[in-house]
């Protein structure tokens, strides 16, 4: 038996079997998600929220998804076809690649990339098109301005992302998501964490996510007030369902980006108790209950504050955090919080 | 064949298909989605060289930032296809030359070419071991320490372009009301609202 797993086919078996648990826990964890978002936001407006299907509505999401499946597709006459279809599998498919790259534990991971957290942040920032595709291909206004509102979003706060990104790095001297993670390990736990020495970045992180995943308060493509739904109005059935399922599963990712560069992944926040995937799963959980909390809690922005934020706000912040991390790194201030180099050095 | 070769005719075939399809292409959206296609493959291939950093890079600047931006402007223009055909006589000749003269480069690059004298003693230096160095800090190594001028040099010049860009483009209108948030931030109660003691009959004077 083990040399057939040393054999190139046995391989090749075995990083499918991965890919598909890592498949099933993301599709089974975003049945869940949505129940929570959905239960969160209920809450707060002191409404009940799903209540109906399976026992306190656990099942209502898989209830949804066959509903969206088993509906008629509709594809708009002056539509153009191929694209049209394509732009929800794009949005999916990207979505769910991203998480080939992400550690749930030490070594629990699919592929180990030196260039892991680019790989993810190359792979969020093809997202985008499956917005601009859906828009375009449905050859209506509103989808086209929807597309258009998201595609200048998205690009302007992954610079934002971008930098933050950098300042981690040059405090780990790695882009490999697990030595980030080994680089937090401290003797202090919780505070050995990198939220504290970059606790601003954390914070333009977080709001970076929600705009990045198109979340209120910048959920500006998808507008209802303004733009019906934004991209995905012309989109019904299974390829709408593609849409819905490609943004919750980039929220999540955002949560385990968040955990992972910030929050210590799956290192345990008292020193003493064992470290594990569970934490990880417990952070994103945290960390998707704050983005649900803000869904409910905070009102839409206008554009172009939207763009001011993005532009004159976090680009600046987050390009002096990177010169002051420079800083900080070269001449180990601050007891060494800054330069936790894995390698080289 | 091993997964290697398999991927790699794999990309090869899809970068080189795509790159045809770019040209054949009659919508102009079609033509930018098909060239995203080929940087994809392209950065595939920079994988199996083992130039991970660069294919990142590629996919980052390229497809996610440039392309992105392509597409908006091929989206937004207001393209009219019967008078891009009618025009096409009047092009093939110039088009013509220009493929001929790439075609000669081309040509000169498979027969006459020779290596620099330097090329050979760059190809003998040092290198470090292969297992201990990962290609990211190994490019970073050189950049900033060999070549940290013209890194900062080229640079400058994208800054100088950017600066130009933003000159050319930017303009000032005049009677637009701006929101101005630092003085909405600075603005208090005492100084903005007036409570006057209007008397009935007589309103406000």
């Amino acid at each position: 038996m083990n040399e057939f797993f040393d054999s190139s086919l046995g391989v090749f078996v075995i990083i499918l079997a991965q890919c598909l648990a890592m498949t099933a826990f993301v599709m089974i964890s975003l049945l869940f998600l949505v129940y929570g978002d959905r239960k969160i936001w209920a809450a707060v407006q002191m409404r009940r929220g799903p209540n109906v299907v399976g026992a306190f509505g656990l099942l209502q999401s898989v209830a949804d998804a066959l509903k969206y499946v088993l509906k008629e597709i509709v594809i708009p006459a002056s539509s153009d076809r191929a694209v049209f279809l394509l732009a929800p599998l794009v949005s999916f498919v990207l979505a769910i690649t991203a998480w080939a790259a992400i550690p749930f534990a030490d070594g629990w991971v699919i592929a180990n990339l030196n260039v892991g957290i680019l790989f993810i942040f190359a792979v969020s920032s093809l997202e985008v098109y499956g917005v601009i595709m859906g828009g375009w291909a449905s050859n209506s206004k509103y989808p086209f301005l929807g597309s258009l509102r998201s595609a200048a979003q998205m690009i302007s706060y992954e610079v934002s992302i971008g930098f933050i990104i950098v300042g981690i790095l040059i405090s780990t001297g790695s882009l490999n998501l697990t030595e980030i993670v080994r680089a937090q390990d401290g003797p202090y736990g919780f505070f050995s964490w990198y939220w504290l020495p970059h606790l601003p970045m954390a914070v333009l992180f977080f709001v970076s996510a929600l705009a990045e995943t198109n979340r209120p308060p910048f959920d500006l493509p998808e507008a209802e007030s303004e733009l019906v739904a934004g991209y995905q109005v012309e989109y019904s059935s299974t390829p709408f369902l593609l849409f819905m399922a490609g943004e919750y599963i980039a929220i999540f990712l955002m949560c385990a980006l968040m955990s992972l560069l910030f929050f210590g992944g799956w290192l345990s926040p008292v020193p003493g108790l064992p470290d594990g995937a569970l934490w990880m799963v417990a952070k994103m959980g945290f960390f998707f209950f704050l983005f649900a909390m803000v869904k409910a809690v905070v009102p839409r922005y206008r554009y172009d504050q939207l763009m001011r934020l993005g532009w004159k706000v976090f680009l600046p912040l987050s390009l002096g955090w990177v010169a002051l991390t420079g800083l900080f790194a070269q001449y180990g201030w601050f007891g060494g919080a800054y330069v936790r180099w894995a390698i080289g050095g | 064949m091993g997964i290697a070769a398999f991927a790699f005719y794999l990309f090869a075939i899809l970068a080189v298909g795509s790159g045809l399809c770019v040209v054949v292409a009659r919508n102009p959206v079609h033509a930018v989605l098909w060239l995203i296609l080929a940087f994809l493959s392209s950065a595939g291939l920079f994988v199996l060289l083992g130039a991970e950093f660069v294919a990142m890079l590629l996919i980052i600047v390229y497809v996610g930032a440039v392309a992105v931006l392509f597409l908006f402007v091929v989206m937004m223009l207001d393209v009219n296809f019967a008078e891009f055909r009618a025009g096409m006589a009047r092009f093939v000749p110039v088009g013509l030359l220009i493929g001929l003269v790439l075609l000669m480069m081309l040509g000169l690059a498979f027969a006459e070419w020779s290596p620099s004298v330097v090329a050979p003693s760059l190809r003998q230096a040092e290198t470090p071991p292969l297992d201990a160095m990962q290609n990211t800090p190994a490019l970073g190594n050189l950049i900033y320490t060999k070549y940290v001028y013209l890194f900062q040099a080229a640079g400058l010049i994208l800054l100088v372009a950017m600066i130009g860009a933003i000159i050319l483009t930017h303009r000032k209108r005049e009677g637009i009301k701006r929101q101005d948030i630092v003085a909405q931030i600075q603005r208090d109660p005492a100084e903005s609202i007036k409570l006057v003691d209007v008397p009935s009959g007589k309103g406000l004077q």
